[in-house]
């Protein structure tokens, strides 16, 4: 029988050397945004950059220390991740189950996933305004836009998932047998999941983005909102390290979400 | 035929696919009946698209005729029976987010099998198939071969009397088949179970079969009913012998025509569709 066994899980060689490759694009992206703030350290002392269009990066980090300290993030947070949590937890039960009920029927697959991808590829943002007239300037507005917008992966990725499964799959296990009940929990979820989590990081990620983005256009509190009551106050160190306290959320965030994808793909 | 009991009865099977008129309407299958003796091996064999796989899924439950009767050990069928029937598909049917022995035990849980029994009767089948060092293994890590072995396991161990296998080793190079074919004809001659098998392959057919019914080309029917008289387990040798070659040849002259007209068919068809002809 071992002759029947297949080369995929023998070879160590090149897994090793795969890693090796990863080592060194690592280096290389780190190296990267290094050089990024090298350059920005020249422009802001060397090259004569206004300090108000930009500060010097040292000033940032110092500002940094001072936030952090503080705490006087935490209002601000909160509200972010609030607005965050409460959008996604609409568009992902929303999409999750609006794309389950389509993709049980080829018809409403056909006249519904052309029509969420043509919406998905309009800029949902623009219509900003119309949420804060019907939302009001507070979370309301960017809850709701938030799952607007992260609807919209999340439910095509759905409908992808549930909608493409292999009928052979489908058709073996009616054929020993299967309920409705175990055909949903033991065929179509696992088929379609890796699918649908892919969507959900998507949303995710895009209700931050857009999130963030409309605090920055109209509202009252939030992180967006902040950075941009700095740049109007001229304080633009201290904005530049919102910024990198932001990015450092953002970056965080995605990369959890990330890996509860990857884990979710591999039970 | 260890006995006369019938364990399937087809009578004035049609079937169907489309609309008449329109344009991917098919006529697969005729005015075919055939009975499946308890404890007997019936291959079916024919051109590609004759409605011999069709037919199977008709007897298992897995397709409705269009017009004609199934009855399985005296009961009408009108879907699929799990407690009479397991199928072995052509390939890739286990499910690739379980490992082998989650593959197996699923089946069982499908079928109704208590918790306490799954275990046991999963790692019987799994050592019938010389599968055992390999049940923690995911699809994908093995051979096709290995995968079908996995999938006949799997099979067995839902403890059918019958057993519907659509080209079990059709896609699987002609070594790695002659040994399946080696196995299963051991495997199969303990069991007892009755077995009606769909392949291409004539060598196949006298190898496994007791029964070697010959379908025509499309629209198909059963053209013919050989008898291989050949006790069970087969041999390796028996494909050596003249009688072998004897069966395999008429065999080959029942289906050589049928080929013919079904190639004939299909580019007919394709001239058609471009409008060339």
């Amino acid at each position: 029988m071992v002759d029947e066994r297949t080369e995929s899980h023998l070879p160590t060689l090149p897994r090793k050397r795969a890693r090796a490759g990863r080592g060194a694009s690592r280096l290389i992206q780190a190296g990267f945004l290094v050089g990024l703030v090298v350059i920005w350290y020249l422009a802001a002392t060397r090259w004569g950059v206004n300090r108000l269009l930009l500060p010097n990066p040292v000033a940032v980090y110092d500002n940094l220390l001072d936030i952090l300290r503080s705490g006087e993030f935490v209002g601000d947070l909160q509200t972010t991740l609030g607005e965050l949590a409460a959008a996604f937890a609409i568009s992902a039960a929303g999409g999750v189950t609006l794309g389950y009920v389509i993709s049980r029927s080829r018809y409403w697959i056909v006249v519904f996933e052309p029509l969420f991808a043509a919406i998905y590829s309009i800029p949902i943002i623009l219509f900003l305004p119309l949420f804060v007239l019907f939302f009001g300037l507070g979370p309301a507005s960017k809850i709701a836009l938030g799952a607007a917008i992260s609807f919209f992966p999340i439910v095509i990725n759905t409908i992808a998932g549930f909608g493409h499964v292999d009928p052979l799959f489908v058709r073996v296990a009616r054929s020993m047998g299967a309920s409705d009940y175990h055909l949903f929990r033991h065929v179509l979820l696992p088929a379609a999941s890796p699918v649908i989590l892919t969507g959900l990081r998507m949303g995710f990620t895009v209700a931050l983005l857009s999130i963030i983005g409309s605090e920055t256009l109209a509202s009252l509190a939030g992180l967006g909102y902040h950075i941009v009551h700095l740049a109007e106050a001229m304080e633009m160190a201290r904005m530049f390290a919102y910024i990198v306290f932001v990015i450092a959320i953002a970056v965080t965030l995605n990369a959890v979400v990330s890996r509860l994808e990857a884990r979710g793909k591999r039970d | 035929m260890a006995t006369s009991e019938v364990a399937i009865k087809a009578r004035g099977v049609f079937h169907r696919f489309g609309e008449e008129g329109e344009q991917r309407f098919v006529r697969a299958l005729v005015d075919t009946s055939l009975d499946v003796a308890e404890g007997e091996l019936l291959c079916l064999i024919g051109p590609s698209g004759c409605g011999k796989s069709t037919l199977l899924n008709i007897m298992g439950g897995l397709m409705a005729p269009s017009s004609g009767t199934v009855e399985v050990r005296g009961q009408l069928v009108r879907g699929p029976l799990p407690r009479d029937i397991a199928f072995v598909f052509q390939e890739n049917s286990l499910f690739p987010w379980n490992t082998v022995i989650e593959n197996i035990e699923l089946g069982m849980v499908f079928q109704g099998v208590a918790k306490s029994e799954r275990a046991a009767r999963a790692a019987e089948a799994l050592a019938a198939v010389g599968l055992k060092e390999f049940a923690q293994h995911y699809p994908a890590q093995l051979s096709g071969g290995m995968r079908q072995r996995a999938a006949l396991a799997r099979a067995l161990s839902l403890k059918t009397p019958i057993l519907l296998m659509d080209e079990p080793f059709g896609a699987l190079d002609e070594q790695t088949r002659m040994i399946l074919g080696e196995d299963l004809s051991v495997l199969l001659a303990e069991s007892r179970k009755t077995i009606v098998f769909v392949t291409h392959s004539l060598g196949e057919a006298v190898f496994l079969a007791d029964r070697v019914a010959v379908f025509s080309a499309r629209p198909g029917s059963i053209k013919q009913v050989i008898v291989i008289d050949e006790p069970h387990p087969r041999r390796p040798e028996f494909v050596t012998s003249a009688k072998f070659t004897s069966l395999r040849n008429q065999l080959y002259g029942l289906l050589h025509d049928e080929i013919r007209k079904a190639v004939q068919q299909s580019s007919a068809g394709d001239t058609a569709r471009t409008g060339i002809g």
